[in-house]
């Protein structure tokens, strides 16, 4: 701080530095972030407003007229083997996805928190017990935890959503846990709990707003991860069935006719991949605009 | 080096237990009782209580377990509810193609991955940063049974250079180890680079510039050791992603594999099958992290003392 070219700016600037107006005044700078921001939101209207503007019905509606054709002005990106309108059905997917995608990450990242929390806060038995749960749960490789609580629960998309839940719980209790640990030897603690403050009161009050930043990273960042978990659940046939229009089903449904019309194909894969890459991109510039470390560069 | 070694093979155990007992308790957990489900679903009363009984399903649960765990240690899961033949034997001739698979999507993708993340730092904000961080974001965000069904529509059907499906020769094993290791790749290349970046910026850097060192010698002398400490970490946690996507690579090029096994067994139910797999896919995480962690205290001395 006694570098005289930030002090001057701090003089210079006779607005108050809230830390929401520090977030977006670093935020604004990253044109990428910006984009694929306004991109997510377009993408969550057009998934709220899907059932009021879709074309034709995404699972009911069949032109047996044009099956199989190219995208045309009818039919925007064309239509799939049995006569269904893929634009129709890419909309109706995308509720699929992101609820699945955002959902999932919710879940485990309150769960997730809440332990990480707990564990930093007490340590002794409580972390341990909670890091031996997380070890556990990591020694089950990527989706394959997923798919043995799908085993165990049967197939459908409420079950892909439990499981990808669960499969998100232990890297948020490790992140909270770590900056847990790091916060609560700091002296505002220390003064927090020198004036009486109850253990929530500390955990909650203090200690826990220090972990947002990171938690919100990472949230959007997983976003991503676990629309493709999803996708590619369903993929394999142990998420959404068909005729649900979910892209990974959708996807899976393609695979047959690939040599006839990629076209089937093809909207789907592009649709995972904006997507995932927008949530991506969005939590890159999060990272960017929320890490201390970075602006110094 | 020895008892750091020690350490961490006992530090293995009470994981490894359990996780045996979640997979133990995967029958368990079921809906329904297993003991039917073997017997199949028009068998007599009395040929259940007989499954039963042979499987040990009547024993108390922690004398099951204790059925169950030796008989993992001596490699009998019992038999396979769908072909009847001994699970160790099912799985027996698909591990090969799925360890390889992994070994090399996992050999091409750490070293393609760390060659971009290391350029972009060197030459970062400049045209080699930009476009590898632009392959890198999309890697991360294509799925890879998407990833797969381009590559083969590409390679195997337009051009047919390279085979669509099976396990034969080593020409088979490129489209998959291709797409099993991009999103791989991508996250070695971001990682890379920004564990580069900053230690570019440490002082010691300075210094062997300073003293006149030529700006290769220095990346690859003082960049890379350092460098490198949290990037084998993450290489050991994404061999975890590369078992767990061979589950999804597999059933796009139909791979002979132990995770087309598991989602066949899946769909089927068969829980003999699926309990060893999740298992072994487990044991060889676990072990390889070992790895890892082993070649952690190579690269970093200061672990070791711990």
């Amino acid at each position: 701080m006694n570098d005289p070219q930030v002090a001057a700016a701090v003089a210079v600037s006779d607005r108050v530095r809230t830390p929401w107006s520090e977030f977006w005044r670093k935020f604004k700078r990253q044109h990428v972030a910006l984009v694929a921001g306004g991109f997510v939101a377009v993408l969550v209207v057009l998934a709220i407003l899907a059932p009021y503007i879709v074309p034709f019905d995404a699972e009911n509606f069949f032109d047996y007229d044009t099956l199989n054709s190219p995208p045309s002005w009818k039919h925007w990106f064309g239509v799939d083997p049995l006569g269904r309108d893929i634009f129709s059905r890419l909309l109706m997917g995308s509720r699929i996805s992101l609820t699945a995608g955002f959902v999932s990450v919710a879940v485990g990242a309150v769960i997730g928190t809440l332990l990480g929390l707990i564990a930093g806060y007490y340590e002794g038995w409580w972390d341990r017990a909670i890091m031996r749960l997380c070890d556990v749960l990591f020694a089950f490789p990527g989706i394959l935890l997923a798919i043995a609580i799908v085993a165990i629960l049967g197939s459908g998309m409420a079950n892909v959503i439990i499981a990808v839940s669960i499969f998100s719980i232990p890297t948020f209790a490790r992140l909270v846990r770590g900056n847990t640990l790091a916060l609560k030897h700091l002296t505002f603690i220390e003064s927090a709990r020198s004036i009486g403050a109850t253990d929530w009161t500390i955990v909650l009050r203090h200690i826990f707003p220090g972990t947002i930043s990171a938690v919100v990273v990472y949230f959007s960042m997983r976003i991503g991860t676990s629309i493709i978990t999803a996708a590619s659940l369903s993929f394999l046939g142990l998420g959404a069935q068909p005729p649900t229009p979910e892209w990974g089903a959708m996807l899976n449904e393609a695979r047959s006719e690939l040599m006839t019309s990629p076209h089937v194909a093809i909207f789907p894969a592009v649709a995972i991949f904006l997507t995932v890459l927008a949530f991506n991109l969005l939590g890159d510039g999060l990272r960017d605009a929320l890490d201390p470390k970075i602006d110094q560069k | 080096m020895l008892q750091y070694l020690a350490k961490r093979l006992l530090g293995l155990i009470p994981t490894l237990l359990l996780v045996g007992i979640l997979v133990f308790m995967l029958v368990h957990l079921l809906p329904g009782d297993p003991a039917r489900l073997a017997a199949g679903p028009d068998a007599t009363p009395e040929t259940v209580a007989l499954v039963r009984k042979d499987l040990g399903l009547d024993l108390p649960l922690p004398q099951q377990f204790l059925r169950f765990v030796k008989g993992a240690v001596t490699g009998d899961f019992g038999r396979s509810m769908r072909t009847k033949r001994p699970v160790s034997s099912e799985i027996a001739s698909r591990f090969a193609p799925t360890f390889w698979l992994t070994v090399w999507a996992m050999a091409w993708s750490v070293t393609i991955g760390m060659a971009i993340g290391i350029a972009s730092a060197v030459w970062r904000n400049r045209w080699p940063d930009r476009v590898g961080m632009t392959f890198a974001v999309s890697g991360i965000s294509f799925p890879a049974f998407a990833l797969g069904m381009v590559l083969m529509q590409i390679f195997a059907v337009k051009l047919a250079w390279l085979p669509a499906v099976g396990a034969d020769s080593w020409r088979h094993y490129i489209l998959p180890s291709l797409t099993l290791g991009a999103a791989v790749a991508a996250i070695m290349a971001r990682f890379t680079r920004s564990s580069f970046v900053d230690i570019l910026q440490e002082d010691f850097i300075r210094t062997a510039r300073a003293k006149g060192l030529g700006e290769p010698t220095v990346v690859a002398k003082h960049g890379l050791r350092n460098a490198l400490i949290p990037v084998v970490t993450m290489m050991g946690l994404q061999f975890g992603f590369l078992l767990g996507g061979s589950i999804v690579v597999e059933v796009v090029f139909n791979w002979p594999g132990m995770g087309r096994l598991l989602i066949d067994a899946v769909d089927m139910r068969d829980y003999p099958v699926i309990q060893a797999l999740v298992l072994l896919f487990s044991l060889e995480f676990i072990l390889i992290n070992l790895v890892v962690d082993v070649l952690y205290g190579v690269i970093n001395p200061t672990i070791r003392y711990r």
